[in-house]
């Protein structure tokens, strides 16, 4: 009885609730709260510390950077804490002025301090910032990280005033706002981290993003977060452009089961899905055309070549294996999503041309693996395709495994671990080849290209190349922006020609959204700023 | 009695010991590390976090630190991977795991318990028939195909019902059917096979030839003997109800245990992954021990050996 007495308070609203008509998405359009699926319970909520898409789902409704991204243009800095900027003659030089009114959600101001805090903290080696090198633009960031420079006065930023900051650059950066617009770049509230940690600046655990504790600048704050469940942030009152923010509220559900959301959007659960997997695709386009959306995404999906073994050493192996892939089919049959052939690493955007390196062609695949030597193709080795243990990979192994034995007469065998291994085993050079990919950061082909340097973190490949990395680094001191984009495409030119990675697609992001959802444009970094959304009821 | 419980008190704890040092070899046994990352870690960064966590000293001395942690200061450490402390994590995750469980096992044996007394009583029958093919289905078709299932034609024509989500009592119960069948369909053949063995017995001939009423020969004589296998299977099947399920937590969207123990694995949170394991393995001893007394109250014989 007692039993039936507690839950009767809630099985009451909820049977009440049950005789309503409307769904969940259609009181909370009323209520003018979006519901977001989010794919997983997010590491955290300190930008410093966290290092994935969905945390930055979040990061960006709580806090915001100098710049803030446009609603609609893809490389258009709109002003956040910076009200405006100026760069020097060779963009070596950056100040940002500060608005005046930018202020914490406890009503304290934002300061070019709090700035000045932010970047020390995420370079302070003991903090554990997994993310730091994206501040390595600045002169002497990547110094103080290592330790090499003790004093933190010696690295490229100052604060002349409490509203101006000024950052000194290891290099020319022309794209200087597009990089301020990741969260890494944040400011965080020095006055609460540090009440938090005891005066610590590198306490990572101090609980300073619970709710209750958390202060952010950013058009909403958080509400309540609850694992694994949702995590809802409310409109916050001292944000500078309030009278922009259309939402009273977000509630981001971290529904990791895919197949999950979209029947939760279905059934009418929420308003914009995190993804749409494969299979739904083509229920989604017929079913629901006016709710799903196919929108390019900053991505390249390819296949890692570990060039220190053999034959994947001969860029003629490497380069037939990349041209027996019919891309148009796997994009077709597999992955269904509108996704491009990839030609090149570099997704094209903006003023950038990729320059068009491979593509299907089985006929010269075939000569070139004959003149690799393997005119007999049982002398072809045994090598493996590593792959992760989710489904598209699945799939797309098979795929591979069976355009190289339909056009070039070779038997590759695939090995599926679960992520981690996978991770391990392609961080360690223990595989042949492995499905991978690469979501670009910043709207910068370097986002694409850096990552191939000798022994970098991300390479993966065992592949080097001087005169890729003395082009990289000759972009850097490319004053003319035009120019620039020319050195880079030099660069990505050398590492298509040796073809370490074979390209296979450019992403695309597949989501449904509610049509009552307005202010959401297609992005190519799928950063959409939440202060430009807004929910109209029909 | 008092000296039985003891006893298995103190097996109890030699059990979470094995299990303890069991799991933390087997996963540093696996390839990787929590910072085997997509988007690779500069080394310093990473040896920055090997050092904070004491991943970077060897096994045996992780092992012992994370021991004496455990004993002195009931601490099972923090989640690299979710950046709070384990103890915090399983409490927030603990009380859906725990409703949801419960409702599953209200389900298996609403479902289970009459199914499989039917199929006694009328066996070789349709109704045994019916019910066993049944019980048969219920063990083989796996809750990943049952949840999309009850998603699609229960919850998606239903308004009452919601396709997934963890806010009214409503939606406790599509994910208690799914998470339920399998041990309902389990109870319905102990019970079947229980039943069966007392309903052979001399006594209930006995008093069947007495002219006591088939029902109460059921409640009165049968059932109190015939459920004992049900009872025995029911305190392990409980423990592996409330301790969560990755499956029909993520089909069904239910912030519970389940998933942590999946995705422990997967990221090599090592603390986090013992702390499942330390819960789960104190579910298990505790159910079956009280699963244990309670088969001593329902069988006289077996009071008596304790």
């Amino acid at each position: 009885m007692r039993v039936l007495r507690r839950l009767l308070p809630s099985l009451v609203p909820a049977l009440l609730l049950s005789c309503d008509d409307r769904t969940a998405a259609d009181r909370a359009v009323e209520d003018r709260i979006l519901i977001v699926g989010n794919s997983s319970e997010p590491k955290g909520l300190d930008c410093h510390l966290v290092t994935g898409v969905l945390e930055s789902n979040l990061i960006r409704a709580l806090f915001e950077g100098l710049c803030t991204e446009h609603q609609s243009v893809d490389g258009q800095a709109l002003p956040g804490t910076a009200e405006s900027w100026e760069a020097n003659e060779d963009f070596t030089v950056w100040t940002f002025n500060l608005g005046r009114d930018r202020k914490w959600s406890d009503g304290v101001p934002v300061t070019a301090e709090d700035f000045l805090f932010s970047y020390q903290r995420i370079l302070t080696k003991t903090l554990g910032s997994e993310y730091n090198e994206m501040l390595f633009y600045i002169r002497n960031a990547e110094e103080f990280y290592k330790g090499e420079i003790t004093d933190f006065s010696k690295v490229g930023i100052r604060a002349p005033d409490d509203y101006t900051l000024e950052i000194s650059l290891r290099g020319s950066i022309p794209f200087l706002p597009e990089i301020t617009k990741h969260y890494t770049w944040y400011p965080v509230p020095r006055h609460v981290v540090m009440k938090h940690s005891n005066g610590k600046i590198d306490a990572p655990f101090s609980g300073w993003t619970k709710p209750g504790n958390i202060v952010s600048n950013g058009p909403f704050a958080l509400k309540s977060w609850r694992i694994n469940d949702h995590i809802a942030v409310e409109k916050n009152p001292h944000y500078w452009d309030r009278d922009k923010v259309q939402l009273d509220g977000i509630r981001f559900l971290p529904v990791v089961n895919s197949y999950t959301e979209s029947r939760m959007f279905f059934d009418g659960l929420m308003h914009i899905t995190y993804i749409v997997p494969p299979e739904f695709i083509p229920y989604a386009r017929k079913n629901y055309p006016d709710q799903f959306r196919s929108e390019l995404y900053l991505g390249t999906k390819f296949v890692r070549c570990n060039v220190t073994r053999k034959p994947l050493d001969d860029i003629r192996v490497r380069k037939a294996l990349g041209m027996a892939i019919d891309r148009e089919s796997l994009i077709e049959n597999i992955t269904q999503g509108g996704q491009e052939p990839a030609y090149g690493m570099v997704p094209p955007f903006g003023n950038y041309k990729t320059g068009r390196a491979i593509s299907f062609d089985p006929d010269q695949a075939a000569r070139l693996l004959d003149e690799a030597g393997f005119q007999n193709r049982i002398d072809f080795p045994r090598i493996t395709l590593l792959a992760p243990d989710r489904d598209v990979s699945k799939r797309m192994a098979e795929a591979y495994q069976g355009m190289w034995k339909k056009h070039l007469g070779i038997h590759i065998e695939i090995a599926q671990k679960e992520w981690t291994s996978y991770l391990n085993a392609m961080t360690n050079l223990d595989y042949d080849l492995a499905d991978s990919g690469w979501i670009g950061d910043y709207l910068d082909p370097t986002t694409f290209l850096d990552m191939w340097i000798k022994d970098g973190g991300n390479n993966r490949t065992g592949w080097a190349n001087g005169e890729f990395e003395e082009i990289l680094k000759q972009s850097e001191h490319e004053r003319d922006p035009a120019k620039r984009l020319l050195v880079l495409q030099k660069a990505e030119k050398i590492l298509m020609g040796e073809l370490p990675a074979i390209t296979i697609y450019w992403y695309t992001t597949n989501y449904l959204i509610d049509p009552r959802v307005k202010g959401w444009n297609p992005l190519l970094l799928n950063n959409h700023p939440w202060k430009w959304v807004s929910l109209e009821p029909n | 009695m008092i000296g039985f419980i003891f006893r298995r008190i103190l097996q109890g704890l030699l059990v979470l010991f094995v299990l303890y040092t069991l799991s933390f070899f087997l996963i540093k046994a696996l390839p990787g590390d929590a910072f085997t990352t997509e988007k690779a870690m500069s080394p310093e960064a990473k040896e920055e976090q090997m050092k904070r966590f004491g991943l970077d000293k060897p096994w045996r001395i992780q092992y012992g630190l994370r021991l004496q942690r455990l004993l002195l200061q009931q601490d099972l450490g923090i989640s690299p991977k979710k950046n709070r402390k384990v103890s915090l994590i399983l409490q927030q995750s603990f009380p859906a795991s725990v409703v949801l469980g419960l409702n599953a096992l209200l389900v298996a044996c609403v479902i289970g318990i009459p199914l499989g007394v039917f199929s006694a009583v009328r066996k070789n029958t349709w109704v045994d028939y019916a019910s066993m093919g049944f019980a048969m289905i219920g063990i083989c078709v796996a809750a990943f195909i049952i949840g999309p299932l009850l998603q699609t034609q229960v919850a998606m024509r239903l308004p009452a019902f919601k396709v997934a989500g963890w806010d009214n009592p409503v939606d406790w119960i599509l994910p208690a059917i799914t998470l339920g069948l399998a041990p309902a369909a389990y109870l319905a053949r102990l019970t079947r096979g229980g039943m069966l063995e007392v309903l052979g017995q001399d006594f209930v001939r006995t008093a069947q030839a007495k002219g006591v009423p088939a029902l109460t020969v059921i409640t009165r004589h049968t059932l109190r003997g015939g459920l004992i296998p049900s009872v025995a299977y029911l305190g392990p099947a409980f423990a592996y109800l409330i301790s969560g399920s990755f499956v029909v937590e993520t089909i069904f969207q239910i912030p519970g245990m389940g998933r942590h123990f999946i995705d422990a694995t997967i990221d090599r949170d090592e603390d986090l992954l013992l702390g499942c394991v330390l819960y789960y393995g104190f579910l298990i001893v505790i159910l079956n021990l009280v699963s244990d007394i309670i088969q001593a109250y329902l069988n006289p014989r077996l009071r008596d050996s304790l």
